[in-house]
Parts: structure tokens; sequence; C-alpha cells
């Protein structure tokens, strides 16, 4: 091993390092969606380009939300907003598996004292009506990463297929750091003047958004939005290609998804607020999925998406 | 002759998916080298979680020439139709021969065969067995079309004989078969070489990959029960896992590691579910106590600190995992002590099937068939109840939520937490059981009570709705829940009529009530049809134990067939009898005796019972009929009465001789009206008397 790793010291080392490393590795460094999503995988930069025939090579870091893992910052482990970084390769190099230990050995991981294993893990998201088959990747026993192959999105085989790597950024930076509760890892450099913690950033809007998920939000106006979403969405895809002021064959994917998007988050925040029964539970991921598919057949319909200009 | 070896090096195939991957490599491959005429002497067949690996050895250089002959159309049939065979055969017009056959001169092709050598088929017979694989699930990857378990990087194939190796040409998407092999990811990942299998195999082991499974899986097992020992614990035996963890190494090193001490009061299946399911970890107990106290974790390399590092970073990741245990632990005793209301109250939304109503609605039932069924099989009727309301409560908790296998095992933890007695709490575990034809049956009387109601509700259930098994579809268990209440009845020996008016089926069914079906219709539980699926699943399970169906069935004919343990009591008495001389005679008899008499019957249009009269009795062996069959009549009579089969059957077996000695002097259909009928009259005697027993008419033999 020819590089050896030296010991980051805060949580936004790691993510710098990540970043440089795998625009090293010819990534474009894209920049986390301006929308409030579950995971890395709901940028449309992996959903939506994981689609078509276009090769794609990206990384970014995403916010990601899941409101029933609040915990008001209390749990050492756990979150209702998160980190998630994440890199899509299309079509997946035969080499992605030594690009992937290459970028543990950048953020510090020394891979002859810890033991790397690729543990059978198979994704799929019903919402967005993907699955594919890989590993959640461990180190010594804590899975670190989740490492996938697309073979479907949005109910479209991938053809070529993509490789997503999913990196859950605060767990596996409390590993490096060796921390035992996420409040107390250093943001920034620890010896920066004014050093901060994940706590000193974070705690305070755990307890909010804690409060506000599970016993504020507003169930009625939540059902409302999601339907708006729904219909939103519908009506943005209803629209003819040609557009009549310009001229030009503009298919609306992407304002499309972003209401699908929508529709995903309110129905976690209304899962969140416990109002959605263990029967509902399945219409409403049934109805997201259908957003996510029409969104899937509107981008295939479109440039990026690899249809003929 | 040469060997062949293949190997597969692939990213990391499934560890639940190896050894199958193997026999099916070696099965098909060489089903395949075989059908086109190459045999071999033997074959092995590895996997790693990077490679899938055959050799072949003694295997034929080239398959043999072949020669093979086939009949045509006669010399004068059309020439098109003579040209379409020999087209068909793969020879020339010119080449078909001429030969005289009784039907005349009739045209033969010989297609001649030669034989090809070994590399043109193993190429063929692999490129083959690789496309069509039959992984659970495959995948493609990158651009290529090709479709493996998860993707295929390299392929190994190989020909060697004394003189050399040679690879076999063969390319696939793209991958080019060679002759190379890589070594373990981290420890030795170069490239290398190999000439054969045993240079291959001793390769592998100095680059540090152990090739064979079961050597892997000893390895660990021997090395782990050694580091327990040498502390004076052992380990947990836990053989899925050991198969399991064997596949997800390959070069295994066992360490031994420490579970902190907040964790240790954790009940030990908890910690041993916790550990295995998430952490696929040992456990390791002190034998003295049987508290978990270590764990065992297999890496997957050496390093420098020897293996410290790795350990204490599972040791962190453990600590992580059982703090959630813990969390759901201590919420779920706060619940479990204040009476598990909340978890009730929460089985009343929870819905157990939607043509069936809540678990909470279930659980209702359960406990009043449970209170029904009580003083039949020993128990408190208000007890029973009180044990079949809480023994589902634990469905609600945390810790079931997060380890579904723990069902039952947590209730039982959690109502001896709420301060009642140890046989309510052991209801929660026992009710589920027997889980299958080899599990332990229960047999406090409160389990027997909810386990069978349990069981009883979901067969009147189901059958309300009409959802019975067929064929091989049986998705909510009801064979297994039949034979639960066959074992249960059978085992405790009890004596339960199952579908008496007032008996368990009939009262499930009423509980339930009628239900919706197809197009609208609305039904209740076929009480006599489920009786009769319990009568099948009973025939299955005696076949099991030696008796056969024949016999079963002589017996399901009698009334009070509803009552398991006298059903069988009857079967395994009459199987007794009939394995004996007498019995197997008395069969003959009895047949002889009922043909003539149902003969008579049909041609006479009467039925012989009016009772016959010694008087009428020609010789000393129709006098001794009249008196056996007395003597039979009052044993047998006395013996039913207390269900003693055995002397009853014996004494139906002791009328073979009188019957024979009567056949063998007396003709029934006599010239003598009055004889005749008093001898019918006799037969009619054997026949009710051997029916009081059991119904011989449709025993074999």
């Amino acid at each position: 091993m020819t590089d050896t790793p030296t010991a980051p010291r805060s949580f936004q080392e790691i993510i710098l390092r990540l970043q440089t490393y795998w625009a090293s590795r010819g990534c474009a460094i894209l920049q986390p969606y301006d929308m409030e999503v579950g995971a890395g995988t709901f940028h449309p930069a992996t959903t939506l380009r994981a689609l078509g025939t276009r090769p794609w090579a990206v990384a970014y870091v995403q916010p990601s939300r899941r409101p029933t893992d609040g915990r008001y910052g209390e749990n050492p482990n756990r979150l209702q907003h998160y980190y998630q970084f994440q890199v899509l390769i299309k079509p997946s190099p035969p080499d992605l598996q030594d690009l992937y230990i290459g970028s543990l050995r950048a953020i510090g991981i020394d891979t002859d004292l810890h033991d790397i294993r690729f543990v059978e893990d198979d994704w799929e998201s019903p919402t967005l009506g993907a699955w594919g088959l890989g590993w959640e990747v461990w180190c010594d026993g804590m899975e670190v990463s989740q490492f996938t192959y697309f073979q479907q999105v949005g109910g479209h085989d991938c053809h070529p297929v993509s490789g997503e790597l999913t990196y859950g950024l605060e767990r596996l930076a409390m590993y490096v750091l060796g921390i035992g509760h996420v409040m107390d890892m250093p943001y920034n450099d620890p010896q920066a003047p004014i050093a901060l913690r994940y706590g000193d950033v974070f705690r305070q809007t755990e307890e909010e958004y804690a409060r506000w998920n599970f016993d504020v939000a507003d169930t009625d106006t939540l059902l409302a939005h999601f339907e708006d979403a729904e219909r939103q969405c519908a009506r943005i895809l209803a629209q003819p290609a040609d557009d009549p002021k310009t001229g030009k064959r503009i298919v609306m994917a992407h304002p499309a998804y972003d209401q699908c998007i929508k529709a995903s988050h309110l129905f976690n925040l209304l899962d969140a607020r416990g109002v959605i029964s263990v029967t509902e539970r399945q219409a409403y991921i049934g109805r997201v999925r259908a957003l996510a598919k029409a969104c899937a057949d509107a981008f295939v319909q479109t440039e990026a998406g690899g249809a003929a200009a | 002759m040469p060997d062949l070896l293949i190997e597969l090096f692939s990213e990391e195939i499934p560890a639940r998916m190896q050894a199958r991957a193997a026999q099916d490599l070696r099965q098909r491959v060489t089903d395949g080298l075989v059908e086109a005429g190459l045999t071999y002497a033997s074959a092995g067949a590895f996997c790693t979680p990077r490679r899938l690996t055959l050799s072949v050895e003694g295997l034929l250089a080239a398959s043999p020439d072949t020669r093979e002959e086939r009949k045509g159309p006669r010399a004068d049939a059309p020439e098109k139709a003579i040209e379409g065979f020999a087209r068909g055969a793969g020879v020339s017009r010119t080449a078909l021969k001429t030969r005289d056959t009784p039907k005349g001169p009739v045209l033969f092709a010989v297609i001649a065969r030669p034989g090809r050598p070994a590399a043109e088929i193993v190429a063929e017979v692999l490129e083959k067995v690789i496309r069509g694989f039959p992984w659970p699930r495959s995948m493609r990857w990158g651009d290529g079309s090709l479709r493996w378990v998860r993707p295929l990087q390299s392929v190994l194939c190989l020909l060697s004989a004394e003189d050399g190796s040679d690879v076999v040409p063969l390319e696939i998407d793209g991958i080019v078969a060679g002759n190379t092999t890589a070594g373990h990811r981290f420890m030795a990942p170069a490239r290398f070489a190999v000439s054969g299998f045993d240079d291959y195999a001793a390769g592998l082991k100095r680059a540090y990959v152990v090739l064979d499974a079961a050597e892997r899986a000893d390895h660990i097992w021997a090395e782990a029960t050694n580091q327990a020992f040498a502390n004076g614990l052992e380990v947990v035996e836990d053989r899925g896992l050991l198969a399991e963890v064997a596949g997800l190494v390959e070069w295994p090193v066992v360490l031994m590691g420490r579970i902190g001490a907040a964790f240790l009061d954790l009940p030990p299946e908890v910690l041993q579910t916790s550990m295995k399911e998430h952490q696929k970890f040992f456990s390791v107990r002190d034998p003295r106590s049987g508290r978990i106290e270590r764990f065992v974790t297999v890496a997957n390399r050496e390093t420098a600190d020897n293996g410290a590092t790795i350990l204490a970073g599972n040791e962190k990741v453990l600590g992580a995992r059982l703090s959630d245990a813990r969390f759901f632990w201590e919420n779920d005793l706060r619940v479990a002590r204040a009476g598990m209301g909340d978890w009730l109250a929460t089985l009343e939304n929870v819905t157990f099937h939607n043509k069936l109503g809540t678990q909470g609605a279930r659980i209702g039932r359960i406990a009043a068939l449970a209170r029904a069924i009580a003083p039949s099989v020993g128990a408190d009727a208000d007890a029973a109840e009180q044990a079949a309301r809480l023994a589902k409560a634990d469905l609600s908790s945390e810790m079931v939520y997060e380890f579904p296998e723990l069902q039952g095992l947590m209730g039982r933890y959690y109502i001896t937490a709420a301060g009642l007695p140890e046989d309510v709490a052991a209801v929660a575990q026992a009710h589920y059981a027997p889980l299958g034809p080899s599990d332990t049956v229960p047999s406090a009387p409160l389990s027997i009570a909810v386990a069978l109601a349990d069981k009883i509700d979901t067969l009147a259930g189901f059958w309300a709705i009409d959802e019975k098994p067929t064929g091989s579809k049986d998705p909510f268990a009801l064979r297994r829940a039949a034979l639960g209440v066959i074992r249960l009845i059978l085992e405790n020996d009890l004596n339960v009529a199952l579908a008496d008016p007032d008996g368990p089926l009939e009262a499930a069914a009423a509980a339930i009530g009628p239900r919706p079906r197809d197009k609208g219709s609305e039904a209740g539980a076929d009480v006599p049809d489920l009786l009769a699926f319990i009568h099948d699943r009973l025939k299955v399970y005696l076949r099991d134990q030696g008796i056969r169906h024949d016999i079963i069935d002589a017996c399901i004919a009698m009334p009070g067939n509803d009552d398991l343990t006298q059903l069988v009591r009857r079967a395994r008495a009459l199987n007794e009898v009939l394995g004996t001389d007498d019995g197997e005679n008395l069969i003959q008899g009895f047949k002889r005796a009922n043909n003539l008499l149902t003969q008579a019957e049909a041609q006479d249009g009467v039925e012989y019972s009016f009772g016959p009269d010694i008087k009428w009795a020609a010789n000393d062996a129709e006098r001794a009929l009249f008196a056996a069959l007395d003597r039979a009549e009052a044993a047998i009579g006395a013996a039913l009465g207390q269900q003693d089969f055995a002397t009853a059957m014996q004494a139906m077996a002791a009328l073979r001789g009188p019957i024979d000695a009567f056949f063998d002097a007396v003709q029934v259909n006599d010239a003598n009206g009055t004889l005749r009928r008093n001898r019918l009259n006799l037969l009619h005697r054997i026949r009710s008397i051997c029916a009081g027993v059991a119904d011989l008419t449709g025993i074999e033999g």
C-alpha cells in the first residue's frame, strides 16, 4: 500500500478528503440538491441520471432527513438530519471495488490494520421503483457504506448499469475519529480558534425538528401538500413536449421529479406523525412510486436521458 | 487423461448462495461434458467469497468417434423424400446405402461423427453453463449484458496433462479465459499463474486463501472453541452461523472479544440474537452460570497488531448495537410491569388477516376457546384464559419488532416481569409449539390449552374464508397447525371430542362466524371438512410411524373418530393384531364371511340380521363358532367399554380358529333353506361383532 494514511481530525476533513479523492478519480463534484430528501439516492443526479445511456460520474454530499429517526439529539447514533456522501458512476467501472477501498484509505482507514468486508445486501427502494444488487461494506463489523449496482430505476432497466456508493458520513466519521457520541464529534479542526463540535451545529436543530416531526407538524396540511404535489407532478408531465413559446421540445422531467421528491418527504413526515396505518402505508408508497415512474418515463424522453436530440 | 481446472472469479458472492453454486457448477459442467462424450474419473467443487472452482480429474482427451445408422424411406420412394432424408441426416444423397429388408429395399444413412478434442467441448460447455447459471438472483454490470451473481472478473480454464497444461480458448463477453488467479484481496492481491489443481490450491494457500469451505469452517470452530476453553468458557454452537461466516472469509482469523458489563444482564437470548443477526458473532458463555459473557468474531485477515484494531472496532460496534437492545428491553419492561395494557391496546389495531380481523379479536377468540378447552386438559379455566390473553402481547414490544424470532420468548420474560406465575408466562413461548414434526410438544396443562386454542382458531378461521392448503401451497401453515393439534392431543394422551357439538371445532367455528368468501358470499367453517383434513394429516403422521393407511381408514370409519387418542389407540391395536398370524387369517375369514353374506343379501333382497339359533347348528364346528362368538362379543364389549382396544382386537382375532373350522366343516349355502338362513345369520354376527371393533372391509390382503 503506497499511500500512508494520516488521521483526519474532523468531520469536515473527512468530507473534504472524500471530495478530493473522487475528484481525482474523475468524478464531477456536485453540490447537494436543494430539497428535503430521505437519502442521497433521491438527488436527480442519481435517480434520473442512472437512466439512459449517457456516461456519468459524480460525487456529492447530500443532507438527508428521516423524521422517524429523530431522538432530540440524545441518541449517540441516531439523527433525523444527517449527511450522506454519494458516488454514482455509469457505466460501473470494473475496478469500482478497488476505487472504493482507495477512498477508505484516503480518509485514514489503514486497510492493513482493519478488516474490510463486502457482505450481501440487496438494495430496494419501493418509493423509487428501484432495485440493485450489492453489499453493505463492513469495516471491523461496522457498516460504513452501501455499494450497489443499479439494475432498475423508476421501473426502467438500467443499461448501462451504474455503480452507486453511499457513505453514511456521521457514522463513518465517528468511527474514523474514535468518537462515541455524534454530538461530541469535532466538526471543524479542533485546533481552530473557534472549534465547533457536531453538537454545536446540530443539537438544537435535532431537538426542534424532533418536536416538530413527532408532535407538531399539522397532518391535514401535510396531507393536502402531498396531494398538491401529486397533482402538480401529473400536470407538469401532461404538458405537450413542444413549448409553444420557444418552439423547442422541452420535456419537464426535473420539475416533475421535484414534486415526486416533495411527496416522498411529506409521506415520511406523515409516517413520523404516526397517522399512516399499516394498510395505508403500502398505498402511499405506491402513489410515490407512480410519480417516480412517470418522471423516469419522462426523463428517458429527454436528451440527458439518452433520447436522440 | 487430462485434468480440468475451472475458476470463476468474481466480486463477493453472497455467503448463503456459495455452497449451492459450487454444486450447480459441478453438476452442470460434468453433465455437459458427459453428454458430449467426455467421461471423467472424479470431480470436486469449491467456493470462497470470491471464487467458484471446479476440478475434474481423469477427463478423456477427446470424445470418442461415433457412428449412427439411420433408417430412411424405401429405395423406390419419391426422390424428394429421399433428398429430404439425406439432408436431415446430414449426408449426401450418394452416400445413402440400400439394404434389403423384409419390407423391400430401404435406404440407410450412416452418420459418422468424429470425436472432438476436450478443449473444444469444455469451452462450449463452460460458456453455456456460465450463461445459464441458476443463481437465485443475478445482475448485469458496466455496459455488458452478461449476468452473474456479482460482476464476474476473470475465468481460469485449464486442461493439464503430464506434458504440461493448456488454457482452454474461451471468451465470454470480453472476459478471456487464462491460467491466472488472484490471492486474498488485501494480503496477497497479485495475480499468479497455475499449472493444475494441486498447484492452484497450494498457491492460494500461500496467497492467504483457504479454498475449501469445510476447511475454513473446521478451522473457525476449532479455533473458537480453543480460545473459549482457554478462558474456561464455551462457544454456543450454531451450525448455520458457522456456514455463513465461513462464506464471508477467505482467510479466517478468529478473535474473541468482550461484551460491555452494562449489557451482561440482558436476557442471554437477546445478546445471542443481536450478536448473531447484526454482527454474525458467535456467543461465548460461562458453562457454570449459563451467562453469555464474550463473543467470537471471524476476521478475514491477519494484521501486524494481531487483530487488536479489528477487535476494538467490533467491540465498539457491538456496544452501539447492545445499547439499542438495552433501550428496547428497558422500555419493554416498563410496559410489561404496568400489565402490558399498551401492547394489548395496540394489537386491537393490528390486522391479523383482512378477512379475519385484528390480532386483538383473534386473541379474544383464543382466550375464550382456551377457557373452554381447559377442563379437558386438566388446566384451570381462569388461568388458561388469562394466559391466552397475554401470550401474544409481546408482538407489540420493541424487542420483538426488532427481532421477530424472539416472539414468545420475550413474552415469557415480560409476563414474568408483570408478576404473573411462571406457568402463565411459559404459555407465551409454548403456545406456538410444536412448530414442526420434530419440535417439542408442550406438556404443561395451561400451555396445552392455549396451544390447542391457537391452532384450532387458525384452522377454523382459514376454513371459514376457504383458504385451505392446495398442493404445495400452504401459505398460512395450516398443515403444520393441524399436525400441531394432532401431536398435542396424542403426545399428551388427551381425550378431546374435537367435533362434538360442544367441542372445540364447533366453538371456534361459531366464534369466527360467517366470513366473506368469493363473490360476496358468506359462510362459516365447515367442521366435518376440517375434521377430514385433520384425519388426512393424521394419516400422514401415522404412516411415518409405519401404520398403513387402510388400517387408519378402518378406524376412522368407526364412531368417535374425532377423539384422536382413541382413534390412534384403535389403529395401533389393529396394526398389532394384523401383524399376528391369527389377525392376518382372521381378515381372510372375515372377508369370506362378509362376501358370502353380501352376495346372499343382494341376491335375496333381505338382511340376515335376525340372529342365528344354535339349535340348527349341524356339527361341533358350527356349535363352537356360536360359543366363540358369544365369548368374543362379551369380551369385546367389556374391553371397548374401557377403550382397551388391544384386548378387543385379541378377542376378535381369537375368532380366527372357529371361523376357519366352520368354513371347513359346513357349506353355508346349504340346500336346506333353514340351515342356509341360519348360517347367513351366523355370518352376520361375525360381521357385526367385528364391525364393533374396526371396519375391516377395506383392509388389504
